[in-house]
């Protein structure tokens, strides 16, 4: 397992306008983080700050007290793997090497028997065994989501950034791989941190939350118990609900209407 | 209700294992199935380029059997000499043009395969960053205007101008961190510029200039000599076994900037180094050649479709896949309506069109997108 702390952070693409300000987080022990939050509050430009694909303006990322500044981008890529959000255009290859190219940092020149064996393994976790040999072009959206996420877990970093993962998958899969994620982090003590706009997915399966909000900043972190409610949701999001709980006693929200929309 | 996180849990504990108990022959199998695709598709085409190249070492006014061609070149390395006229005819009138189209079609299709893979777009080759219309330009003031910076007339103007447009490239991508599109773009606006550039001398040339001139655009193995192949040897391959070296980091970038990024490659970076390799194995190719067009754009494509977008395996297999194209253009364009040549880029677009056009029909997978 490792450490995450967050110190200061802001950052801007260039401009004055500072996308995330004054961040400050603390994760000290494995477990699944979900990052909450409007659309364009920060919540990709945060996440790629943990893995140095941003670099800080301001404040500093540290990871088992080492600052990400003064790492290479291939040594943090040995503790951050990344997931990001939807598929991409690439040229056809087969399911196989496009999750391989996750293990590119453990990896030689050759592809092992052991890089083909965690890929194989990895391809059972995620359901995509039969898919193996297919052209990576022929798949849906869904599938090349289960590749990514594929991609990311084949790395063996012991923190996981997602972005989104359960975009374009349907309702089986979406559990499925919220399941897979909350139990990653408790069986193989990795730290996960993902970004979702499902609430009741985030508050069944989440150990804590950060709910971000405008102007980039962190509104509240907590536990779904603590985050989850009328008035956060109603403030953070501008819509109208209802909290129920669950079977598992997680809040659930019943979604009103809309309370307004951006200018 | 059933209890859902049993399902993970299984699943999970299979997984963390690692023990190796676990049985993946099946697709180890068809994996290692795949990978001897790729080299039978690579020995294939070495068997073909060799044949082809003792065809085409026969062609011409002096008789030399195809089994006879060997055994003068086995005698030349050995030390041997037998036939002096026939070693003479081999080694100084045809070997010269056999070796520039190997190395013009290993570097234009290496260099096809890598700006397809670093610019991520499939209409990307060789030329994509403007190298043409450069090498175009330079060739144009030596024939046109006579003026000839390097000494070496078409040759070393074609070179020179010819990396101009990279140059521009690159220091745009430095001012801007420039995203592949932009790339195109950018590469796009210089060669329409010097496109322009290129028009008005023509305006004012002659005819018989204007003849050398397309006679070069269109290019033509028939061009090289043994001085020419002595400089395009040590660029092509240097930047090919640059371009191999780079090929893991290609695969990488295929997944977007910021995924290749989070393990550890710096696609920006990675680009420039790609295009200033290219750009040197193009120019020098089209300095002494001309313009051969098409093997660069659809050898990586033909090769994509047969064997995958690996580039681990992609840049050799294109390397010996270009080289077989384009020799067996030569030797079609050569004998097909002999004593008249027909220039090599003609062939191949006549040989690899349809050829391509058939992989893209037939062919169950998209190859892009």
């Amino acid at each position: 397992m490792s450490t995450l702390e967050v110190k200061n952070l802001s950052f801007s693409y260039g401009g004055p306008r500072m996308i995330i300000q004054d961040i400050n987080l603390k994760i000290e022990k494995p477990g699944l983080y979900c990052i909450l939050g409007p659309n364009g509050v920060g919540k990709s430009t945060l996440i790629k700050c943990l893995n140095k694909i941003n670099s800080p303006t301001k404040g500093s990322v540290l990871i088992d007290g080492q600052d990400l500044t003064g790492m290479t981008n291939k040594d943090v890529s040995k503790l951050v793997g990344y997931v990001p959000v939807g598929g991409n255009d690439m040229f056809s290859m087969p399911v196989m090497d496009a999750i391989l190219i996750g293990r590119y940092t453990q990896q030689k020149w050759k592809t092992t028997s052991e890089d083909l064996a965690i890929v194989a393994r990895t391809m059972k976790l995620l359901g995509i065994s039969s898919l193996a040999m297919h052209g990576y072009n022929e798949l849906s959206a869904g599938q090349h989501q289960k590749v990514a996420i594929a991609r990311g877990i084949v790395q063996e970093a012991p923190i996981l950034l997602l972005d989104e993962p359960t975009a374009n998958l349907d309702v089986r899969y979406q559990v499925y791989i919220a399941e897979l994620l909350k139990g990653l982090s408790r069986m193989a003590k990795m730290t996960i941190i993902m970004i979702s706009h499902d609430l009741n997915i985030t508050a069944k399966y989440a150990d804590e939350i950060i709910m971000m909000a405008p102007p980039g900043i962190i509104y509240k972190i907590g536990t779904p118990e603590e985050i989850i409610t009328e008035d956060t949701i109603r403030e953070v999001y501008g819509v109208d609900c209802e909290i129920v709980k669950d079977s598992d006693g997680k809040p659930h929200t019943i979604l009103g209407s809309a309370l307004w929309i951006d200018e | 209700m059933t209890d859902s996180t049993s399902l993970v849990n299984k699943y999970l504990t299979e997984w963390m294992k690692k023990d190796d108990t676990e049985d993946f022959s099946d697709i180890e199998k068809s994996y290692g199935h795949y990978v001897w695709r790729k080299w039978a598709f690579m020995v294939g085409c070495i068997i073909v380029a060799v044949v082809v190249i003792g065809l085409s070492l026969t062609i011409g006014t002096y008789k030399i059997s195809f089994l006879e061609t060997y055994q003068v070149i086995w005698d030349h390395i050995t030390g041997n000499i037998q036939d002096v006229t026939k070693d003479d005819v081999i080694f100084n009138l045809r070997m010269p043009r056999i070796l520039a189209g190997i190395l013009a079609g290993a570097g234009l299709a290496v260099a096809g395969a890598c700006m397809q893979s670093t610019l991520k777009n499939p209409l990307a080759d060789p030329f994509t960053t403007g190298v043409s219309s450069g090498a175009s330009l330079g060739a144009t003031i030596a024939i046109i205007l006579g003026i000839s910076i390097g000494g070496m007339g078409v040759v070393s103007n074609a070179f020179i101008f010819a990396l101009i447009p990279t140059a521009m490239m690159v220091a745009i991508s430095r001012m801007k961190s420039a995203s592949p599109t932009m790339m195109i773009m950018a590469g796009i606006a210089i060669m329409y510029l010097f496109g322009a550039i290129t028009t008005v001398l023509k305006m004012w040339s002659d005819p018989e200039d204007l003849k050398s001139l397309y006679m070069w655009e269109v290019g033509s193995l028939g061009l090289a000599t043994w001085e020419g192949v002595a400089v395009m040897t040590p660029v092509v391959i240097l930047g090919v076994i640059a371009i191999q070296l780079l090929s893991r980091q290609l695969n990488v970038m295929a997944t977007g900037d910021d995924n290749a990024k989070a393990l550890g490659v710096d696609a920006n970076k990675m680009r420039t180094i790609c295009m200033v390799a290219v750009a040197f194995i193009a120019a020098t190719i089209v300095s002494f050649t001309g313009m051969i067009g098409f093997v660069g754009l659809v050898c990586p494509h033909v090769v994509r479709i047969v064997i995958g977008a690996d580039n681990r395996h992609l840049v050799p297999a294109s390397a010996v896949f270009g080289i077989a194209l384009l020799l067996t253009a030569d030797l079609i364009g050569r004998t097909i309506l002999a004593p008249t040549i027909i220039q090599v880029g003609v062939i191949t677009a006549f040989l690899g069109g349809p050829m391509f056009l058939w992989l893209l029909l037939r062919n169950k997978s998209k190859v892009w997108g």
